[in-house]
């Protein structure tokens, strides 16, 4: 399996971490693991709640002290 | 044949009550939700400490959530400078283009729908509700401008309004659509609860910073000292925090309050000159402006340190940083809460 594409969306504040997470995975294929470390709690929140809207699935969230890294694998349906 | 509608959904009751109605009459609707750097969306309780594991969600995507549509969030940050700066139409009581931030939104909405295949837009205003954009005279405007012209629905007041063609061509029950019409809210609550929707933001005009006074005196400000119409996202972002005092027209400071926005703060110390108290616990404090002289520094550092718990102190010690991040010590008396005339008070 590839090493998932990593996203830098800290010191970005919501939506802008999801509208990354977003314009990435669109341009993936199905199964593709895209890795973002946030530091917005907001994140923790919103980027669960959109991979749910379009069927991605969260793999992980690692929640430090500061920082929030998820890990996301492109579901089949994102129209 | 199922038709597709695109919904903006900003967050807010009446976005999601149009999505609902037109949802119930079997239309295939999705949202979308534009970021223009100004939308109220929790930043100033991400940054502050106190406040950053208070719970937060953002609307749109909690609307989404509630009427189980996707949700599409485009950052049209660069793009809607030119709305704030050259607004056609000019502002409502603050900086804020509110009927050129509508014709904007629903024409990115129909490059949308035109990409995506999609049949028609929906919007959640009311005929009356605001003053600038949401009155008769202004919804034909808002219609023709954007070049959605009858692709253009509002399910909430769509009996006050001409037929539009989703209504003519019957893809949409005309007779299931409202007539609501001015600022009351009732009949929103009151179809809220029709449709079981117990739960949803406060609305009317609470989504925008730039219907907010204090924040257009800051960017105006900021206009005004630049000598041009002109920001960055950085700069929006930064009138969200922090005192800003200007003392002079050469420069102005951005204090940070609480230990939340000294961290955000830090993370500019690259783009800008600072001011931190080493001698006591105090703010860090930026300094916007050219490379300052002796006298300005030793004012700088001395509203810097009014804000320290030195303030009392017969003087205080803090480290100036360039934008080398080149420092020297500096040490200077505080000034008194009277020595800071208004004026020089922004924010």
């Amino acid at each position: 399996m590839n090493d998932p594409i990593e996203l830098d969306a800290r010191r970005l504040f919501c939506p802008l971490p999801v509208i990354r997470l977003q314009n990435c995975i669109q341009q993936q294929p199905t199964g593709t693991r895209v890795r973002i470390t946030a530091t917005d709690p907001g994140s923790l929140r919103d980027i669960p709640a959109w991979c749910k809207l379009f069927g991605h699935r969260v793999l992980a969230i690692d929640e430090r002290e500061v920082e929030f890294v998820f890990l996301v694998q492109k579901g089949e349906d994102d129209d | 044949m199922t038709r597709k509608a695109l919904a903006l959904i900003s967050g807010g009751l009446d976005s999601m009550l149009a999505a609902a109605l037109i949802q119930r009459q079997g239309v295939e609707v999705h949202g979308i939700n534009f970021f223009t750097g100004f939308c109220v969306e929790g930043h100033t309780h991400a940054i502050r400490k106190r406040d950053r594991r208070r719970e937060k969600r953002n609307n749109a995507l909690w609307v989404a959530e509630q009427l189980g549509i996707k949700l599409h969030l485009l950052d049209v940050v660069d793009e809607y400078k030119d709305v704030v700066i050259n607004p056609k139409h000019g502002y409502g009581a603050n900086l804020n283009p509110c009927l050129d931030c509508k014709v904007f939104m629903v024409h990115k909405a129909l490059a949308w729908i035109r990409e995506h295949d999609f049949d028609f837009i929906v919007t959640g205003e009311v005929v009356g509700q605001r003053p600038m954009s949401q009155r008769k005279g202004t919804m034909p405007v808002i219609a023709r401008e954007s070049g959605a012209d009858d692709l253009l629905l509002r399910p909430l007041c769509a009996q006050n309004l001409p037929p539009t063609r989703p209504e003519r061509e019957g893809w949409i029950d005309r007779e299931q659509l409202k007539n609501f019409h001015g600022r009351s809210r009732k009949p929103q609550m009151a179809l809220a609860r029709e449709l079981g929707i117990e739960d949803y933001a406060q609305p009317a005009g609470g989504c925008c910073f730039l219907t907010d006074q204090a924040y257009s005196v800051k960017l105006r400000d900021l206009w005004d000292n630049r000598g041009r119409r002109a920001y960055e996202l950085d700069d929006i972002m930064l009138l969200k925090v922090g005192r800003h005092i200007r003392p002079s027209a050469a420069f102005k400071l951005i204090i940070a309050r609480e230990e939340g926005e000294n961290n955000f703060l830090e993370g500019y110390k690259r783009q800008f000159q600072s001011i931190k108290t080493v001698s006591h616990a105090g703010p860090l404090a930026l300094i916007e402006g050219e490379p300052l002289d002796d006298a300005d520094l030793e004012l700088a550092c001395a509203i810097t340190a009014r804000f320290s718990q030195g303030r009392d102190a017969d003087a205080v010690e803090l480290r100036f940083s360039d934008r080398e991040q080149r420092t020297r010590l500096v040490s200077v008396k505080p000034l008194d809460a009277g020595q800071i005339p208004r004026d020089w008070i922004i924010g």
